[in-house]
């Protein structure tokens, strides 16, 4: 009953109900197919624990009921002061469940975090913010922000990506369900996870350690590219911000404004750090961490007031003019 | 044997009626350890409605995606109010209060071991309460009336470092817990002392009633994981006005640190919540079962070990910050070792009811609600003791279900029962069993609405302490279920308020006895009188009433 019933439902959790985004139980990767194989043994037995006790529960709160109108109604009922042998044998059959359940726990344990890395595995450094995520790929000398490309791993042969991670202000959390579990991004501290996507596409999480006002709009997209995309996407990447004399006049917009202080264009004197580098801004598919999509209308509502889509966002309203926002919004998109 | 009370039983019936002022000065100065039960139990029913109206308003906000009922700024300092007064103003005294009621009565004391150390311990705790809630208007000066602490009830460093949280409401959410913390410790050590010295001739250790035994247990904890969370406090103190660097990550502090004083106290502290309401059922579901407790050394045998075990899992609340496989095995394994002596109270309790003649009044039907409850409460701890699936399920609303399901399915529920079970003492007259059934089962819907689906959204991967969501995510249907059973809950407690308040003044006369009990509060008058025995009983076994009413058949025989 137990082996049939909850993997049925975590069946219908993970495709009758959600929209394939961000449940537990459709793992795409192997540190989430292990934590949901334990998870499978783990419902297992708290669901036959479940029924073995909650039957016995109602079983006794029925057929021990007070009856008023029973013969002895009024007779107390045989007093039992205990029994070592019964008494012993719930002591020792849990202590029994815990032993099988924690060696199951330690080696899933081990296997993930104490994993080799393979010589081709891609580094990549995670870095949180107040609200929104930093990527570095030192080896690749590539800086990005929200949206992390890495390649699908085959199993045949696996190209895992490992991120080392800390935090620039307070603590974060990294969580893509459907790739693994979480790890916290801490300041002052370098955490390290790893994933490995097995079918290319888009996976989303998002922040799931609470950091301040907008925690809830720090989303995480992750995209797992086939290996010619994402050589491709790397070399697009490696290049310098496009420069397009035809929009010289948003150019100096943002170099003249305190845009700069906060935000690194590769290629200008916007060498900020504060911000997400906008180097290619514009090949990115979202803005405002992951909250809304990238095109002209939202990046011009965004640079207007940041809190329209998120309030409480440390990015300040600029207050540029109705003439300076449209040439800075024509600039930004053609970071492609 | 209730013939002693001629003198206080009396006056709150016959005297003539006092001014307002008398009546208050009365309450303000008393040190009669009822009276300050009282007030704790008062004091914590007021904080259960506002933390609660906390919470129907964040589920307004989640019932639906995007929403705009209140800003960002004002559901973060929600939540933060809502968990920091359920477990620091409504948990902590309404246990308190109901231990500094019962601990003395049950054990044949006149009085606790320190009545003015009592009234101290109230009295500051209270304080901190006010000073909580101050915070609306304190915290940013009058211009910023409105703010209050928004750093989460366990206040992460360095989120509360004067950089991430300036102003004055963290330092005001420091204070209140700084000051609660000491009147707990008074409590606490009152309580043991209380214990161990104040028991009535022949009340040997091994005749305590279990609720004493349990309360000794609790309040042995609260003893020893309160002090580092004061100290922590402390520390906070000083990084934000001395420019100390504890939990300054800026400066090299370590926001670790910071976890591990929160959750060294974090966790006991769910089972200084949770023992009191053990404590309870060990009364009650006896009493209406007609039977003896199953195996009473035993229970305190997995009374004090889940003390002991619940200082050496804290760590379980930080599988997810970078302890590596080591720490995270090992908590893992002492998590899961406290499920063995959980286990033995649950079997127990059932093997209590087994044979016996089960009389549903309401205080046995929350019992009842509570033995399944807190049995599934369990089963999801065991799942998140189990560190790769918390490394899912950790910060998710399977998280918050869970830990809901404790404080609520377990705790709030055997709240209930021992009010229904002890208000005839507290009063002298009964509650409304009919006002009850509706009550419990108002709020059994609206409880297993609320946190059954709870779980879900966040094995579908929602984070807690987000103010919103995403709509294509599929958590819309959920969190609308969950936002419903609120309302049912709601109605459920003001049900339980009326019943309250109409009995306190209609209700029938409850007598010294009402439910033909064991244990020696209700061998005195309902309500006792001042210093509750005319004569300091002796008992001869755990059930002295048991003894009188069946002198044929005494426990004594037995034991």
């Amino acid at each position: 009953m137990a082996h049939s019933f909850w993997p049925g439902l975590a069946v219908q959790i993970s495709t009758g109900f959600s929209h394939g985004s961000t449940s537990i139980f459709a793992p795409a990767g192997t540190p989430a197919h292990s934590i949901f194989s334990l998870s499978m043994l783990v419902l297992s037995i708290v669901a036959a624990i479940f029924l073995v006790v909650a039957g016995l529960l109602l079983y006794a709160v029925v057929r021990y009921r007070h009856r008023a109108d029973a013969a002895n109604a009024s007779v107390e009922p045989p007093q039992i002061y205990g029994s070592t042998q019964i008494e012993l044998s719930w002591t020792v059959i849990p202590v029994l469940i815990v032993v099988l359940l924690f060696l199951a726990t330690a080696r899933i344990i081990l296997t993930t975090q104490n994993a080799p890395k393979p010589a081709n595995a891609l580094d990549v450094t995670v870095i949180g913010h107040q609200f929104w995520w930093e990527y570095d790929y030192p080896k690749l000398g590539i800086v990005t922000a929200n949206e992390l490309h890495i390649p699908v791993s085959d199993p045949k042969h696996p190209t895992p990506t490992y991120l080392t991670m800390s935090s620039a202000d307070t603590d974060h959390s990294f969580w893509v369900p459907r790739l693994a579990g979480k790890m916290d991004l801490i300041p002052n501290q370098i955490n390290t996870m790893w994933i490995d996507p097995q079918a290319p596409g888009l996976y989303l999480g998002q922040c799931a350690q609470y950091c301040g006002v907008q925690h809830a709009k720090m989303l995480i997209r992750v995209y797992a590219d086939n290996p010619p995309e994402f050589a491709a996407w790397v070399a697009h990447q490696q290049q310098p911000a496009v420069d397009d004399p035809g929009v010289a006049e948003g150019r100096a917009v943002f170099l003249h404004n305190a845009c700069m202080s906060c935000h690194t264009i590769a290629g200008t004197a916007a060498t900020g750090r504060f911000g997400p580098d906008l180097t290619h801004v514009a090949s990115r598919d979202t803005i405002a961490s992951g909250s809304v999509t990238n095109n002209p209308a939202n990046l011009r509502a965004f640079i207007d007031n940041p809190a329209t889509f998120k309030p409480g966002v440390l990015m300040p309203a600029m207050h540029l003019s109705q003439h300076d926002l449209d040439a800075v919004v024509a600039y930004l998109s053609t970071l492609k | 044997m209730a013939v002693q009370t001629t003198t206080t039983a009396g006056t709150t019936q016959a005297a003539p009626r006092r001014l307002l002022l008398e009546v208050l000065h009365d309450w303000v100065t008393t040190v009669d350890h009822k009276k300050i039960g009282l007030m704790y139990i008062g004091y914590a029913l007021f904080f259960l409605v506002v933390a609660g109206c906390q919470a129907l308003l964040m589920r307004i906000q989640l019932a639906v995606p995007n929403n705009h009922f209140v800003s960002p700024q004002t559901f973060d300092s929600l939540f933060t109010m809502h968990g920091t007064t359920m477990v620091f103003f409504v948990g902590m005294p309404i246990l308190f209060g109901f231990g500094n009621y019962l601990v003395p009565l049950m054990i044949g004391a006149r009085d606790m071991a320190f009545p003015r150390l009592n009234a101290f311990s109230f009295w500051i705790s209270a304080f901190g309460g006010m000073l909580l809630y101050f915070s609306y208007f304190g915290a940013s000066g009058l211009y910023g009336a409105g703010s209050a602490p928004d750093v989460g009830w366990f206040a992460y460093a360095p989120l509360t470092a004067q950089i991430f949280s300036p102003g004055h409401s963290t330092d005001y959410w420091t204070l209140a817990i700084l000051l609660s913390g000491i009147g707990n410790i008074g409590t606490a050590l009152n309580i043991v002392a209380t214990t161990i010295c104040m028991r009535c001739p022949g009340m040997k250790l091994n005749r305590m009633p279990l609720l004493v035994w349990l309360y000794l247990v609790t309040s042995c904890l609260a003893f020893v994981t309160i002090s580092p969370l004061t100290a922590a406090q402390i520390m906070l103190m000083l990084d934000r006005y001395v420019g100390s660097h504890f939990f300054d990550t800026q400066a090299g502090g370590s926001a670790v640190l910071w976890m591990h004083f929160f959750w060294i106290f974090g966790h006991p502290e769910v089972y200084i919540l949770v023992l009191p309401a053990f404590a309870f059922a060990n009364e009650i579901i006896p009493v209406f079962s007609r039977k003896a407790i199953f195996g009473y050394p035993a229970m305190v045998a997995a009374s004090v070990g889940i003390g002991f075990i619940s200082l050496s899992v804290w760590a379980h609340h930080m599988f997810t910050v970078g302890l590596g496989p080591g720490p995270n095995t090992f908590f893992t394994l002492a998590t899961m070792v406290i499920a063995v002596p959980t286990g033995i109270k649950i079997f127990n309790w059932l093997a209590t009811i087994w044979g016996g003649k089960i009389h549903f009044t309401v205080a046995m039907m929350f019992a009842t609600g509570f033995l399944f409850q807190f049995l599934i409460a369990g089963l999801t701890g065991i799942m998140l003791s189990v560190a790769p699936f918390d490394w899912q399920l950790g910060n998710s609303y399977f998280v918050v279900a869970h830990f809901h399901y404790v404080l609520v399915g377990a705790i709030l529920f055997m709240i209930f029962s021992a009010f229904y079970y002890w208000f005839p003492k507290m009063s002298g007259r009964m509650l409304s069993e009919r006002l009850g059934k509706w009550h419990f089962w108002i709020f059994l819907i609206g409880f297993h609405l609320t946190f059954d689906f709870m779980h879900v959204p966040g094995l579908l991967g929602m984070p807690r302490r987000i103010y919103t969501y995403e709509a294509d995510r599929g958590w819309m249907i959920w969190n609308m279920i969950v936002s419903s059973g609120a309302v049912f809950q709601a109605v459920a407690t003001l049900l339980f308020v009326y019943n309250m308040v109409w009995s306190y003044f209609k209700g029938p006369i409850a007598g010294p006895d009402p439910w033909d009990a064991w244990t020696l509060e209700w061998s005195t008058a309902s309500p006792p009188p001042a210093y509750n025995f005319a004569e300091v009983p002796t008992v001869e076994s755990r059930r002295p009433l048991w003894d009188i009413k069946h002198p044929e058949d005494p426990d004594s025989r037995y034991e």
